[in-house]
């Protein structure tokens, strides 16, 4: 079911268009990410469905109901540009924030109790917030995202200043947030963290979608059909029973054993493959060599990039 | 409780708190009490150090021309000449000597004064009035005039006092005073400007510092960025009314407290023991008492109302053009060039209070004080004047509608700039922001 949907979004900046007709669909309970690289409409589409900012047409709709004012309270959002007020404390900077995303004193007060003993932060509540490090204040901004329990999460680039005890710490609770029920729009350049924890993804470039899809079926879209063989025994062999059928990239010497990358071609499968090696070599693993989505968000981007130039 | 007056609270409460507030609170009314009694108490003490002056009378016409006054005494040694103390005055005790030379009635010769330390103006003042007064007599003398003392007493007796009256519209005659009114006019016109400059800059201030920390995002994806502005706005007026209050409060207990110090000693004397002090701080006394009759009837309640009013008018008009600012900028250091063309009508507001101090009736004091930028400060110069009702209702209700207009313009600045880093901004980038659209 889809928790979140964007239709054919239109943002017209003074010179520039930010969003060209941009599709998003977020299935509920699923953490989505929204990839692209800087400048390609990202913050712009996040601050539409922030309501930070209007669109010029299009339309966003939550569980199928167009989004209206009062669904701010719904959604909880960590920026990009990120911060805290430096001369207040801790505790009443929490209350205040969430107050203004329409929590009670009591609730707010429960909820953070609740964070702060989760994190082993309640020395910290008449701290002024300038007397904190940077990563106690991303902590802080985390639970103040949160803390009014939203059906939608966004993070944009939430791992950005945090170290990598703290960037575990918060794709744990990412997940955990996940598990009771929560869609998590996920907005960054880090494509390995990506990898680790969306499920589906969209790519905008130049202001328009250029991809979308599970993570998997993403890969299994832009696979190169490659095989990674690692075995023991005489190369030659391999190159003599292989080289009138398969496509062999490298063959590479480690030091007991000998790793040979081969590209499938149409209609061969891996089982094809063992069939004519099975008794050449002695096999020690195979697998199919999926692209990073590192590779794929650069492939991807500089296609689009260079059709944008040739179409111009 | 609804969002902008959680703003509100919050802008408030966290400027209350602020030592520099409580500090500034304190020291106001004091600072006011002191510049207004200072003067005052230092014409009163005396010098308490005795002078002695040696007077030489060259002419040998005068029975002790110049008397003692205060701490000031004035000797006739006999037998001196000026060769004989101009160099040893010293050793016979005297600060300073005179010489009266012959013929300065004539002003043939000058009289002089010797003294090692410049001579205050006290002295040399006391010294002038006497000598003129013998060379006028001297002068009168010469026509003969029959019964000349007489007719001198007569004419010295005569004092024309001028009192002025303010008729008022319901034809109540108000004794009124030049002096006091012009205090007034001066205190409320300064003190306008003053609370607009320092209010208005903190909300510039606090808008670049929302901007500087990144919360702002945070912010405005829960509230609206007009509620921001304005619940800033709105809760630095209430920290600007809350401290006018505690200053109006001080102000009255230092001045009761004042009062009543006047009003106990008296009975404490004893009826023998009038001295001149307490004849001296009795007429202090009733000073202050016609000074106040005098406040009274410039309706000072009124001209109160229309201060708080003329404030938070000029204040919300100002304030927004600053917030406007504070938005399209990074950080402090780059706001001067925007800054200036807002301080510029404060300023020139302050110029010509001063020409309407003078001519409260006159067309620059009547432009100026119905024009948005400048009407806060020159038409608070201009009402303890008692200028027409109608021209004090006009101005207010065109303050009114302006800062509707800037708070309107300033809003559609701010949603745009304050979501705007690291762009250098000019004017235009400014107009763009306010012509686009954003919804």
């Amino acid at each position: 079911m889809i928790f979140l949907e964007a239709r054919d979004v239109v943002k017209q900046y003074a010179n520039h268009l930010a969003l060209n007709k941009v599709n998003i669909s977020v299935p509920q309970n699923s953490i989505f990410g929204l990839l692209g690289p800087n400048g390609a409409g990202k913050t712009t589409l996040i601050r539409i469905i922030n309501q930070i900012t209007g669109a010029d047409s299009g339309e966003i709709s939550i569980n199928g109901k167009p989004l209206k004012p009062s669904d701010i309270a719904r959604i909880g959002y960590l920026p990009e540009e990120r911060g805290l007020y430096k001369k207040m404390k801790v505790g009443e900077q929490a209350i205040y924030l969430a107050r203004l995303k329409g929590m009670s004193k009591t609730d707010a007060m429960k909820g953070l109790k609740y964070w702060f003993e989760k994190f082993e932060i309640q020395a910290w509540w008449d701290k002024k917030v300038d007397e904190l490090s940077k990563g106690m204040q991303q902590k802080i901004q985390f639970i103040v995202t949160v803390l009014h329990n939203p059906e939608l999460l966004i993070f944009d680039e939430p791992f950005s200043g945090f170290d990598p005890i703290n960037t575990n710490l918060l794709k744990q609770e990412i997940l955990e947030l996940q598990k009771k029920g929560a869609t998590i729009i996920f907005s960054t350049h880090n494509m390995s963290s990506v990898e680790e924890i969306c499920d589906n993804i969209t790519l905008i470039n130049n202001s328009q979608t250029i991809l979308s899809g599970t993570i998997n079926g993403v890969k299994q879209t832009y696979k190169d059909n490659l095989v990674q063989l690692d075995f023991a025994g005489a190369s030659d062999a391999l190159k003599n029973v292989l080289n009138h059928s398969f496509n062999i990239k490298t063959i590479s010497d480690h030091h007991n054993h000998q790793v040979a990358t081969i590209q499938l071609s149409k209609g061969q499968t891996i089982n094809h493959l063992l069939q004519n090696v099975i008794n050449q070599v002695e096999i020690h693993g195979i697998k199919e060599i999926l692209p990073s989505m590192n590779d794929i968000f650069i492939k991807v981007v500089e296609q689009s990039n260079s059709n944008k130039a040739n179409n111009n | 409780m609804s969002k902008i007056s959680l703003i509100i609270k919050r802008e408030y409460s966290t400027r209350v708190r602020k030592k520099s507030f409580i500090i500034m609170s304190l020291i106001g009314p004091v600072l006011f009490a002191v510049t207004m009694v200072l003067p005052a108490w230092l014409s009163t003490v005396d010098d308490s150090e005795d002078r002695y002056i040696a007077v030489i009378d060259e002419t040998s016409r005068f029975h002790q021309p110049i008397p003692d006054k205060g701490t000031m005494h004035f000797l006739y040694p006999p037998k001196f000449q000026f060769k004989d103390i101009y160099k040893d005055y010293h050793q016979f005790g005297f600060d300073a000597f005179v010489v009266i030379p012959n013929g300065f009635l004539n002003t043939v010769n000058e009289v002089q004064v010797f003294s090692e330390a410049q001579i205050t103006i006290d002295v040399k003042n006391h010294i002038t009035y006497h000598l003129d007064n013998i060379a006028q007599k001297e002068k009168l003398d010469q026509y003969q005039i029959e019964e000349l003392s007489t007719i001198i007493r007569d004419i010295q007796s005569t004092h024309i006092s001028v009192k002025t009256i303010n008729l008022s519209e319901d034809g109540k005659e108000n004794e009124s005073s030049v002096e006091v009114t012009m205090v007034l006019a001066i205190v409320f016109a300064t003190l306008i400007y003053f609370l607009i400059l320092l209010y208005g800059t903190q909300v510039m201030k606090g808008v670049i510092e929302e901007k500087t920390n990144r919360i702002v995002e945070v912010i405005i994806s829960s509230v609206k960025p007009f509620q921001l502005m304005m619940g800033k706005i709105v809760g630095i007026a209430l920290v600007a009314l809350t401290q006018f209050l505690i200053w109006g409060l001080l102000s009255i207990v230092i001045t009761t407290a004042l009062q009543s110090t006047f009003n106990i000693e008296t009975p404490h004397q004893e009826i023998t023991n009038i001295t001149q002090e307490t004849i001296q701080q009795s007429e202090l006394q009733a000073n202050f008492e016609k000074i106040t009759n005098q406040l009274n009837n410039i309706n000072l309640l009124g001209s109160l109302a229309a201060f708080i009013y003329f404030f938070l008018g000029g204040y919300l008009l100002y304030a927004s053009l600053f917030a406007a600012v504070g938005a399209a900028l990074d950080n402090e250091t780059d706001s001067q060039q925007f800054v200036m063309p807002i301080m510029l009508p404060l300023i020139l507001s302050i110029y010509i209070s001063f020409a309407a101090f003078r001519n409260p009736g006159g067309d620059i004091a009547f432009w100026f004080s119905m024009i948005p930028l400048t009407s806060p400060i020159v038409m608070m110069a201009r009402i303890p004047f008692q200028i027409p009702t109608w021209e004090i209702m006009l101005s207010m209700l065109i303050l009114c509608c302006s800062f509707i207009l800037t708070t309107w313009f300033a809003g559609r600045v701010y949603r745009t700039g304050i979501l705007m880093y690291g762009k250098k901004v000019s004017y235009k980038e400014i107009w763009k922001w306010f012509r686009y659209a954003g919804k």
